[in-house]
């Protein structure tokens, strides 16, 4: 296709996938001459599991406008399905990438059935409501996870809550009350969570750009217009609710395939937060931005190491500026100015406000 | 204790509309606030392919028609007949379904997204193609895209604004964006359009384009159109019957000149 007859949202779409693709081949090619630290090589499927989360929670907070707290419960949900499922999987599959995506369509859908749960009572609240019940849905989330005991022997899965009553006798333990997942097969890699982003980047980008994602931005502008011209308020928004959910959920499993052991409460308010910060400094609605956020703000802590305990604080500073810097009117038009360049409809856009 | 002018509904249609299923017939219809009557005992009949008024004093009741009609509010009295059907029960989404479409007196657009995207909206239940469909762009998506865009061209050109179609209906002005919600409520194909003071904020020359394409709106896609409207010229000049509301109560309805020469609605609202 000609890039010049495409219109504006498909370029920008294109120049999205293109930097993730760009993003993943240099990082390829520095991993495997060596260039690149451990400690970074450590932080790469974490990142990729931190950008789908940011990805699927802009889906929620920037496309259909609701805010929710709660988007680390379902990374959990999906973390604690989808590794039992890897375990499972991974004693008749042999193929590592198979296992990987089975238990992250296991974790995605586990993940998706939640946030129907959820969604159907919760999504009549709006605003600060759902974030308070979004919130305490994650808090909920990961007490249920503390709490669970799910060990598996040669007569198959067992549950227990509260106290390990499992008494199995050759059995191993896959989710440990408090200790949470361990024995994870760490079959995670790089090449699975650029897969993994690619996948979502183009459910949503195409979700969006279809009358079903015309109909989610609709209830986001007006809720009572969208009704008058028939557009099913509940249904969209449970939609838009429970894509983002099973796609917090996958990005549980890949997070979860990159270690051995996770516990539960790595999934809490600040997990959840944390995504929420990467979605509000990319820009509501901006995938692009909430892919640089997640990478850049991943990466940050680990690159100001040398700032020993002053880290945090050159980190809050970073937020700040860069919050003071994405609003600034005066740098907002030399970017824009940059990149008008390469955009003709920037020009076309002042006109209609002038 | 308003006097109630008796009018037949027959004689407030248009004669080809005739011995046809009245598109609206509302009948003892009302709402109670608390104690309060917004609306009471309201009847209104409105012919196949009628451009019908409602004025009134303000807070005489007359968006609270059209949000009763729109089931925004659910009636507490009387019953609305759509093209012969009841719609006792129906959601404000049904009720759009059946064919009533709407503007509103303080703007609602999608105003983030695009002119042309705001039309694809009103065309939302006629876009033939599921969610799955679209994530996956199968040949049905770009058959049915292609379609809504080609449409949405065609009804944005009733008012000339095809090439407004890129912009952001937030950056329109004023009247463009009264005209894009007009556009949109057709979009939905309805077969009775309600548009709650389409000439406010209107220069005078504004108003009489509205008038013209008001009128072109009903001869091309032969609806009815049932308006609020506070400017009299544009009332009397484009309506074929006229209902003044005061208080809640229909207090005259009939032909323009008859209801503007009517005492009781010139002490109530016109003014001597």
């Amino acid at each position: 296709m000609n890039l010049k007859t495409m219109n504006k949202t498909t370029r920008s779409n294109m120049v999205t996938y293109l930097m993730v693709i760009i993003a993943f081949v240099i990082v390829q090619a520095l991993v495997s001459s060596g260039s690149i630290s451990s400690s970074l090589k450590g932080q790469l499927v974490p990142i990729c599991a931190y950008i789908v989360m940011a990805v699927s929670l802009n889906l929620t907070v920037g496309v259909l406008g609701e805010l929710s707290l709660g988007h680390a419960g379902f990374m959990s949900v999906g973390a604690f399905s989808g590794v039992v499922a890897a375990i499972c999987f991974g004693q008749t599959i042999e193929n590592s990438v198979a296992v990987l995506i089975l238990a992250m369509l296991v974790g995605g859908c586990a993940a998706a059935v939640v946030g129907v749960l959820v969604g159907v009572p919760v999504l009549r609240l709006s605003g600060d409501y759902l974030a308070i019940v979004t919130l305490a849905f994650g808090e909920i989330i990961k007490g249920i996870a503390n709490n669970l005991y799910v060990g598996m022997d040669a007569n198959g899965l067992h549950f227990c809550m509260i106290k390990n009553t499992l008494e199995m006798t050759d059995g191993t333990m896959l989710i440990n009350g408090p200790m949470g997942l361990t024995g994870i097969p760490r079959i995670a890699t790089f090449a699975m969570g650029f897969a993994l982003i690619m996948v979502c980047l183009f459910v949503i980008f195409n979700l969006v750009n279809s009358k079903s994602g015309r109909a989610i931005m609709a209830l986001r502008d007006n809720k009572i217009a969208a009704q008058s011209v028939g557009i099913n308020v509940t249904n969209y928004k449970l939609m838009a609710f429970v894509i983002s959910a099973a796609m917090a959920g996958m990005a549980g499993v890949l997070f979860a395939a990159n270690f051995s052991t996770v516990v539960a409460s790595k999934f809490d308010i600040n997990t959840s937060i944390l995504v929420l910060v990467f979605v509000v400094l990319g820009g509501l609605g901006n995938m692009r931005g909430s892919i640089i956020a997640a990478t850049v703000l991943t990466v940050l802590p680990e690159v100001l190491r040398e700032f020993s305990e002053y880290r945090m604080l050159v980190y809050a500073i970073v937020l700040i500026v860069m919050m003071l810097a994405t609003n600034n009117p005066t740098l907002k038009n030399a970017i824009g100015s940059f990149t008008g360049k390469f955009s003709r409809n920037a020009e076309k856009g002042e006109k209609a406000n002038g | 204790m308003a006097k109630m002018v008796p009018i037949p509904s027959k004689g407030f249609m248009k004669e080809s509309d005739i011995g046809q299923t009245p598109v609206l017939e509302a009948t003892h219809l009302g709402i109670e606030f608390g104690g309060l009557k917004a609306v009471d005992d309201f009847n209104l009949t409105v012919g196949r392919t009628e451009i019908a008024g409602l004025i009134g004093p303000n807070g005489a009741g007359k968006t609270t028609v059209f949000n009763l009609l729109t089931k925004v509010y659910q009636p507490t009295h009387g019953t609305v007949l759509l093209d012969g059907k009841d719609t006792h029960g129906m959601s404000a989404i049904q009720v759009n379904k059946a064919g009533i479409a709407r503007t509103f007196q303080n703007i609602r657009l999608f105003s983030s997204l695009t002119v042309e995207e705001n039309v694809k909206l009103g065309m939302h239940n006629h876009t033939k193609y599921n969610t799955l469909e679209g994530i996956l762009r199968m040949p049905k998506y770009w058959q049915e895209e292609k379609r809504t865009h080609e449409r949405a061209l065609e009804l944005l050109d009733i008012f000339d604004m095809a090439n407004l179609a890129d912009y952001k209906a937030g950056s329109l002005p004023y009247g463009a964006q009264r005209r894009l919600e007009i556009v949109r409520a057709l979009a939905t194909e309805p077969k009775l359009l309600l548009l709650d003071e389409p000439a406010a904020g209107m220069n005078p020359s504004e108003t009489e384009e509205l008038m013209e394409n008001v009128r072109k709106i009903r001869d091309t896609f032969q609806i009815a159109i049932l308006l609020i409207e506070h400017d009299m010229q544009f009332v009397t000049g484009i309506c074929e019957g006229i209902a003044v509301l005061n208080y809640g109560k229909i207090i005259a309805k009939g032909a323009p000149q008859e209801v503007i020469n009517n005492p009781e609605v010139i002490r109530s609202y016109l003014g001597e």
